[in-house]
């Protein structure tokens, strides 16, 4: 599914050149459930940026479902996020001034989904992540685990192949990062590709293949 | 159709939010004022209008050497305008045995048609008089005070006009329709049309005068004049107020353009309110187009977003403008209504569709460019928010705008030249601004080693915001400059229409001065200690031959011209050309040029009947023919009320030909009894008494001063609203900046003094940069669009420098108070 091909990403701090990845190779089949781990400044943001097309790689090629994408313009980048890729973040993320149910509503609109089955999809969303009574709060009005879980809605209301979560449970506590995980890895189970960054060993031991990363480089990738 | 829905929602979210309060209010007052100006202007201009008509009478008025055809009173009935029909001749009066020549007006019902005729029914007292509301009634007839004074008239007497025996019945005291060219410089009195053939003065050969007076709908006026244009025939013209009088063309023009250039002023303002406001909605929004971009929201479905979300914004805080501009206006005509004792025209709607016109364009001019900067921010900025900052400060950002900007100068100035030269001026400043600002704050930084505490602090602020700062300073600028040169012209212009008619502008004209009376006159004038008047022959020729090809009305198109060539001029000669004409081309004899065949003529005449520099005319006098050589044109202030001319000669050309004198001086109130004295002492002289006109003239010269100052609080309250956007500006930075020092044990008074060091030092560039462009603005407006003196005045660098920084300083701590008393934890939660 995720094919990388000697993948470079150099960037220019003043008047040095600090290289955040140094030729990466990796493959991530369909419906893999990946750990990515590293102290920080290891690279393994810059590649899951790169992975999620919010970056684009200095050289190398990136292929995602067969097909090239490292030189895809911004609105076919654009197009690939949304119809491919879910994002989750460790700090969710999510729209201020728009309810629960209107951030999760974000991607449909944005895909042009008709209003009838936009209603029908984010009452299963916010049913399916129990959010059914926060629907019509906004995002200050909810807990950390409520905001995490809308933010997950969003990423996976449009049934992306992959799901990258970026510390995903780092804002939160330990009960209820269990919990966001617990969902994550239910959405994997369902078959989405679950990518997940963290420096958390118990949360990357989660995974079914653990990729460790040092200053830019693959230092391990075991299953 | 989606995103217009999510476009709507966020908007409503980000009003609720008070995300867009800022620029909303920019846009509000900046669009009120604009209409507020646009409706008041609409309306003062229609009020002067109908004030200049009331000297004239009438809205139109069609005169002819001959009965007038039926159909023009007709069609103005057609169309549903008011009419009446003067006559107008000289004859004799007699009371007994002493008859004088009289200026004879018969009229119908209805006239005046515009103005006040005012009449008094008690001789002996002027104070007693009252509005008419009829004309006399036939067999009786009005006269005025000339003819009261010199036939001993009192009421109830008989006045023999022609073949007809009329009783006095009413003293005249105010009459429109009065002319002060000397073609009426007899004295007048009013019969009713009915009586005119007892008088059998309408005979043959008879020089009559004959008026179509006509009023009404402004628009149907204009039809009406264009219906009746194509149809005149020879000896038949139209004067409608813009047509006649010079002095009161000259102040309708001037007042429009100076309600033109206010409105301009405002119009900047709300540009530097609304650019200043979007670039707070751009940075603040920065995070929530990230996200969406990394939703996978495309670039042009962000760009549209945001652009449903600012038309719509842009046409709701219009459309509140417009209705606050009409609500003021409202409140304005009724202010100036008690003040001015004159009924405002109810305004077009045209005011508020350009309102509206400019509130989307101005904001959008300005939105784009960010708009566009926007769609670009990174998807990557929701892991990195270092990145993704867009360009918005970028001079190069505002292009757009300053294109729609200019549009709007040119169409709101209606004169492509005051609008470039105003719009040239404000680009040039803001280039220059731009460029000595990053100047002055790099030189400035370099004082923060040597000063101490808020100094410091504010220094290294203004350093560190150096981009942000000047886009602040030069908007700012822009605003007190547009207040300081709208001051300063406002001040010139107030200044030169004073002096056109200073307190003792001539109020009296002498003439028909024979030459054996100057010396007696200059001994009347003497006894009683009253300084002897200038005195200036006169000399009446006709135009026959230019470059000795001779002329006739025929040959010119123009209906003005036709009329010049027609009639007599008054020509005179002088040594030394008089104070308020000034030479536009060729130049004034010298001494040496006595009795050299050479003369001035004023231009606007020149103009409109073909003579240039060079040209030799010809006249005929009395019958003999005089021929010169133009050698210099003049621009006269017709304004001053003083004795003019249109063609003059150097001493020693025209001393052969019959010349009459003439002169004009002031008598104050209390000393009218020197009329009477000059009458009597002198029969043949004509007295003619302009205090009337000049009192008219002033009315309307101080409404359109008031006018001018309501309209300037508009202007100021644009410029509050630049200042408050600008300080809103960096509204959440102060906060967090605020919340870190506090967090690390600042007062508040530390942190309120460094600000205030900041606000001084950004108040005191802005105050530079104001004086210089408004020194340069007022220098180019002056001099090349309002044909006004203006000299550089170093106060105005001290006023600006201290307005800015008293002005931006008070107003940034009262701006900042809320980010001063946020709790820090408050905020660093926030982070």
């Amino acid at each position: 599914m995720i094919h990388l091909s000697a993948i470079s990403r150099v960037f220019h701090m003043g008047d040095q050149d600090v290289s955040a990845l140094t030729r990466i190779n990796l493959e991530i089949l369909p419906g893999d459930y990946v750990s990515i781990m590293g102290p920080s400044g290891s690279g393994k943001s810059t590649l899951l940026n790169i992975m999620g097309l919010l970056d684009r790689p200095d050289s190398g090629r990136y292929e995602l479902d067969g097909k090239d994408v490292t030189d895809l313009s911004e609105t076919e980048q654009a197009r690939v996020r949304r119809e491919k890729i879910g994002f989750v973040f460790q700090s969710f993320h999510l729209v201020p001034r728009l309810t629960a149910a209107e951030n999760i509503e974000l991607p449909l609109i944005l895909e042009g989904v008709p209003p009838a089955e936009r209603r029908s999809r984010i009452h299963e969303a916010l049913v399916g992540f129990n959010l059914a009574d926060r629907a019509g709060h906004r995002p200050a009005e909810l807990s950390g685990g409520q905001r995490q879980r809308v933010a997950i809605a969003r990423a996976t209301i449009l049934r992306p192949t992959a799901l990258l979560a970026d510390e995903p449970t780092g804002n939160l506590d330990h009960r209820i990062g269990a919990e966001v995980m617990a969902l994550l890895e239910g959405l994997h189970h369902a078959g989405t590709t679950l990518i997940v960054v963290t420096h958390d060993r118990e949360l990357g031991a989660r995974a079914h293949r653990h990729i460790a990363m040092r200053d830019g480089e693959i230092v391990e990738d075991k299953t | 159709m989606n995103l217009i829905k999510l476009s709507f929602r966020m908007l409503r979210r980000d009003w609720r939010a008070g995300e867009l309060r800022v620029l909303a209010l920019a846009l509000i007052i900046a669009v009120g004022g604009m209409t507020t100006v646009g409706f008041f202007a609409d309306r003062v201009q229609l009020a002067l209008s109908r004030q200049g008509n009331q000297l004239l009478g009438a809205d139109l008025i069609i005169f002819s050497d001959h009965p007038l055809p039926q159909h023009y009173a007709d069609e103005a009935k057609r169309l549903g305008l008011a009419t009446s029909t003067a006559l107008k001749f000289p004859s004799m009066a007699a009371k007994g045995d002493n008859s004088l020549l009289t200026e004879i007006k018969a009229i119908t019902a209805g006239y005046p048609l515009r103005g006040e005729l005012r009449i008094s029914e008690d001789f002996s007292k002027t104070d007693a008089a009252y509005i008419a509301n009829a004309i006399p009634s036939p067999g009786s007839v009005w006269v005025d005070e000339k003819l009261m004074v010199r036939l001993d008239l009192n009421r109830g007497d008989k006045l023999e006009v022609g073949a007809a025996r009329l009783t006095v019945s009413a003293l005249i005291t105010q009459e429109p329709d009065f002319s002060i060219g000397f073609i009426n410089l007899r004295p007048r009195l009013l019969i009713n049309a009915a009586d005119l053939p007892a008088t059998g003065l309408v005979q043959e050969g008879s020089r009559i005068s004959y008026r179509l007076l006509v009023a009404g709908d402004s628009g149907k006026v204009d039809n009406f004049r264009t219906w009746a244009q194509s149809r005149l025939t020879l000896g038949e013209r139209i004067e409608g107020i813009r047509d006649a009088r010079p002095e009161i063309k000259a102040a309708l023009e001037r007042a429009e353009k100076f309600l033109s250039m206010a409105a301009l002023a405002s119009v900047v303002l709300a540009a530097a309110a609304a650019a200043l406001a979007v670039r707070r909605f751009t940075q603040r929004h920065l995070d929530g187009c990230a996200v969406m971009r990394c939703l996978g929201a495309s670039q042009s479905s962000i760009f549209r977003l945001y652009l449903y979300h600012f038309v719509t914004l842009g046409l709701i805080a219009s459309a509140i403008g417009c209705l606050f501009g009409f609500i003021a206006q409202q409140a304005l005509a009724f202010w100036l209504s008690e003040m001015v004792e004159a009924e405002l025209p109810w305004p077009s709607v045209w005011p508020a569709v350009h309102g509206l016109l400019t509130g989307v364009v101005l904001l959008l001019g300005f939105s784009l460019p960010p708009l566009l900067n926007l769609r670009s921010v990174p998807a990557l900025r929701v892991l990195r928010r270092d990145i993704g900052m867009p360009n918005t400060y970028s001079m190069a950002g505002y292009a757009l705008g300053l294109v729609a900007l200019s549009v709007l100068f040119l169409w709101k100035a209606g004169n492509v030249r005051l609008g470039a030269s105003v719009m040239g001026g404000f680009i040039a400043a803001i280039v220059l601004f731009g460029s000595f600002g990053f100047l002055l704050v790099k030189a400035l930084a370099r004082l923060r080693g040597q000063t101490g505490g808020a100094w410091r602090y504010g220094l290294a602020n203004i350093r560190r915001r150096a981009t942000s700062s000047v886009v602040q300073a030069v908007a700012l600028g822009l605003g007190i400059m547009a207040l300081l040169a709208l001051t300063l012209i406002r001040d010139d212009l107030l200044q030169s229409w004073r002096t056109s008619l200073p307190p003792d502008a001539p109020n009296h004209f002498l003439v028909n001065i024979q030459k054996d009376q100057l010396e007696p006159l200059e001994s009347f004038f003497a006894q009683r200690h009253l300084a002897h008047p200038p005195v200036f022959p006169m000399i009446r020729g006709r135009l026959t031959a230019i470059n000795d090809t001779p002329i006739s009305s025929g040959d010119y198109s123009d209906i003005r011209a036709r009329r010049l060539v027609e009639r007599e001029f008054n020509l005179s000669w002088a040594d030394h050309m008089q104070s308020d004409n000034q030479i536009v081309k060729g130049r004034w004899w010298k001494s040496g040029d006595r009795g050299k065949a050479v003369m001035s003529v004023e231009e606007d005449i020149a103009k409109t009947i073909g003579i240039n520099l060079g040209d030799t005319l010809t006249y005929d006098i009395a019958g003999s023919t005089f021929s010169a050589k133009v050698t210099s044109l003049r621009k006269v202030n017709w304004d001053s009320f003083r004795v003019n001319f249109f063609v003059v000669t150097p001493p020693g050309v025209l001393d052969d030909y019959p010349a009459s004198y003439i002169t004009s001086f002031y008598i104050p109130p209390g000393q009218m009894e020197l009329t009477n004295q000059l009458i009597k002492a002198f029969p043949n002289l004509l007295v003619i008494d302009v205090a009337t006109i000049i009192a008219q003239v002033q009315k309307m010269i101080e409404q359109v001063t008031k006018a001018v100052e309501f309209v300037f609080l508009f202007t100021l309250l644009a410029g509050v609203a630049v200042l408050y956007a600008a300080i809103i500006s960096t509204q959440d930075e102060r906060i967090y900046e605020a919340a870190i020092f506090r967090a690390l044990g600042a007062k508040r008074r530390q942190l309120a003094r460094a600000w205030a060091a900041e606000f001084a030092i950004l108040g005191g560039l802005a105050g530079l940069f104001a004086a210089a462009g408004a020194s340069a603005l007022g220098y180019v407006i002056g001099e090349y669009a309002l044909n006004l003196n203006y000299a550089f005045d170093g106060r105005l660098w001290l006023t600006g420098l201290v307005a800015g920084v008293v002005g931006v300083t008070a107003a940034g701590l009262m701006g900042t108070r809320s980010a001063l008393s946020t709790p820090p934890l408050m905020t660093l939660r926030k982070i």
